[in-house]
């Protein structure tokens, strides 16, 4: 007996290892006891080095991608995997659509370099007001021509709010220009691509749940805060504005909660998949202080959570470098309803003030994994398996983000070797 | 500040309290309406600034208020340097000198910049060449400009290895016993101190300044 995943057979022995893995995951998400500690798998450039391709190629070749990417899942057996198709092997959509928001292999770094981040203000504190009056004519107009090339004639289409009766009409004429209509032509191609990639995750996915594994999150999504100081203002323009734009920040903040929560509910049900995965950038201890944290990163975030959790659906924060001071406050949602994942807090101080409340992820330290010895990886399981899993915290076993890039092979086998020698 | 008369005392206690409003126009009168002496406005904002030091320090303030503090200063100063007439004061005896930047194949800056606002604010001389920088350029910077202490800054994983190169080059070089070297960024810890063979890290930018004062207070 067998089952289809798409087009890709699923054995009853796959199916059966699929639902365990599963269930060990949610399990731990109710704050259940599974039957073993579950680990997952999450990367960014790592499967290159462990299937023997450049970076570039993990980015612009989707079959070479999805084959290293799956071997890596046939060989650990990890109880989920992050969608790293639509991760990583982003290249090509980013070429169409011209996107200037990263530097990429063949694009502002080497073949053999990860994607980066260029931290610019991408929208001026002036802007707020027009933010607020309309998102939307503001992302029209403004924001998607500054961070894709694709849309740079879209700068001259009309104003949509107030049109009526004949002026709907009289009102489209920038449509015909030549900078405009060039734009649709680009973003048509685009569009094309992103396609491409989406049938190729599709694929990828099916592949992985028919031989067992299934998805860790189907979406990722960002704090209210995060988008606006990472994405919009960049990091010092924020900073700033905690002083200068304080009012408005947060009537921003407010609304971006509301928009953010509506996509992120509709992505999932997109994705048919209840964990959604948020990296966390700016709560950590060393970023804002107590007071601003609960005034400014706080209170947005919260909506977003309480959101999706009246959705079911599974947050799933990932809080970057030390957010201990933070721990109390992050408590405050409902028991049995998220993972938090920890990067450089410590894992089972977390515990102590968190295991009542939700599953734990991580976290074993980036300079360990990649510049540690295999017996030391070992150890440094055993610890967190003694010191929370042995006592009753539902840890799900990663490393602090994932495997690191420059990670050795034989410390991800010595990492997931571990697990199951110490944790079932 | 003992010394201080009523009105440099608000200016120190506004830019200090992040008050930047009444700050700069306070400024701006004492230099444009009341000709006070510009290097008084620049050592009152020194004072200001050991002020914001202290207290990030001791945890009352954050990035947030460091980066205020960096543009206060940075539009005090746009004001009052022109106002310094040739000539006129000695330039300040440097603490010594940083020379900073991100390594290569990373091209992250704002911990560096941070930090680099930081050293200079309390005294040192600092060179920031930038960032994705190779390491032969580093070898050139560091032999042209003979710095007390090399800065490497590096926010991904990747940058341990770049880290572990760009010292060991300086060991090739022979310029390894020259200078001190430290390390910082979001991933580094001690593990990675080791493994590049840099003299300390840093966690953050105070940190960054307590090791170069105590090097310079050794050396």
């Amino acid at each position: 007996m067998s089952q289809m995943i798409g087009p890709h057979e699923q054995s009853d022995a796959a199916k059966a290892a699929y639902d365990a893995r599963w269930e060990r995951i949610l399990a731990c998400v109710r704050l259940e006891q599974p039957d073993r500690m579950p680990v997952g798998l999450h990367s960014f450039f790592w499967p290159a080095k462990y299937g023997g391709i450049s970076y570039k190629e993990l980015m612009y070749d989707y079959d070479k991608a999805k084959q290293v990417t799956l071997a890596a899942a046939m060989e650990f057996e990890p109880d989920g995997v992050y969608p790293l198709i639509l991760g990583t092997t982003i290249g090509r959509m980013l070429e169409k659509f011209e996107f200037k928001q990263l530097q990429w292999p063949g694009h502002g770094v080497g073949d053999n370099q990860p994607f980066q981040y260029l931290d610019r203000e991408y929208m001026k504190a002036e802007e707020y007001d027009d933010f607020l009056f309309d998102p939307t004519g503001f992302y029209i107009h403004k924001y998607l021509p500054r961070i894709l090339g694709v849309f740079e004639g879209f700068d001259k289409l009309p104003k949509f709010a107030g049109m009526h009766y004949l002026r709907s009409m009289y009102a489209m004429r920038p449509f015909a220009l030549p900078e405009v209509r060039a734009s649709f032509e680009k973003i048509v191609a685009a569009a094309e691509e992103t396609n491409t990639l989406f049938a190729h995750h599709v694929d990828w996915v099916q592949r992985l749940n028919a031989a067992g594994f299934p998805l860790f999150n189907g979406g990722v999504a960002t704090s209210p805060y995060d988008i606006l100081a990472d994405y919009f203002r960049g990091a010092t323009g924020m900073m700033k504005d905690l002083y200068r734009h304080k009012d408005k920040l947060k009537l921003v903040l407010d609304k971006m909660a509301t928009i953010v929560t509506r996509m992120v509910i509709e992505n999932a049900k997109l994705a048919n998949h209840p964990i959604v995965f948020i990296p966390i950038h700016w709560a950590p201890d060393a970023f804002m202080s107590q007071k601003q944290f609960e005034e400014f990163w706080w209170p947005p975030f919260r909506k977003m959570l309480m959101g999706m959790i009246e959705a079911d659906l599974i947050p799933m924060p990932m809080w970057e470098a030390d957010c201990t001071k933070r721990l109390e406050i992050i408590k405050d949602i409902p028991a049995g309803k998220c993972i938090y994942w920890f990067e450089r807090t410590d894992l089972v101080k977390a515990y102590e003030v968190l295991g009542d409340r939700v599953a734990l992820r991580g976290n074993l330290s980036p300079s360990l994994l990649t510049t540690g010895t295999p017996a030391e990886v070992d150890a440094a399981v055993k610890h967190l398996v003694d010191n929370i899993w042995n006592k009753g915290g539902k840890l799900i076993l990663d490393g602090a983000f994932g495997i690191p890039d420059e990670t050795p092979v034989d410390n991800v086998r010595a990492m997931f070797g571990a697990a199951r020698k110490y944790a079932g | 500040m003992a010394d201080l008369n009523e009105e440099e005392r608000q200016l120190v206690d506004w830019l200090a309290d992040m008050n930047e409003d009444d700050a700069l126009a306070l400024a701006k009168k004492m230099l444009l309406e009341d000709q006070k002496d510009p290097i008084r406005v620049l050592e009152l904002c020194r004072m200001a600034m050991d002020v914001v030091g202290k207290r990030f320090e001791e945890g009352e303030y954050f990035l947030p208020e460091l980066v205020l503090a960096g543009e206060m200063l940075d539009n005090v100063g746009a004001i009052a340097k022109p106002l310094i007439q040739q000539g006129g004061g000695a330039a300040a005896q440097k603490l010594g000198k940083v020379l900073i930047g991100t390594v290569h194949g990373d091209l992250h800056d704002i911990g560096k910049n941070i930090v680099s606002f930081m050293l200079d604010i309390n005294g040192f001389e600092v060179k920031d060449i930038g960032i994705d920088v190779p390491v032969a350029k580093f070898i050139e910077e560091i032999e042209a400009y003979q710095p007390d202490v090399v800065g490497l800054s590096g926010f991904l994983t990747l940058a341990f290895d770049s880290m572990k190169e760009t010292i060991t080059a300086f060991d090739e070089a022979g310029l390894r016993d020259k200078f001190k070297v430290m390390i910082g960024g979001g991933q580094i810890d001690e593990t990675v101190r080791a493994y590049t063979g840099a003299d300390a890290f840093g966690v953050n930018a105070v940190e960054a300044v307590n090791l170069c004062k105590n090097w310079m207070a050794a050396a």
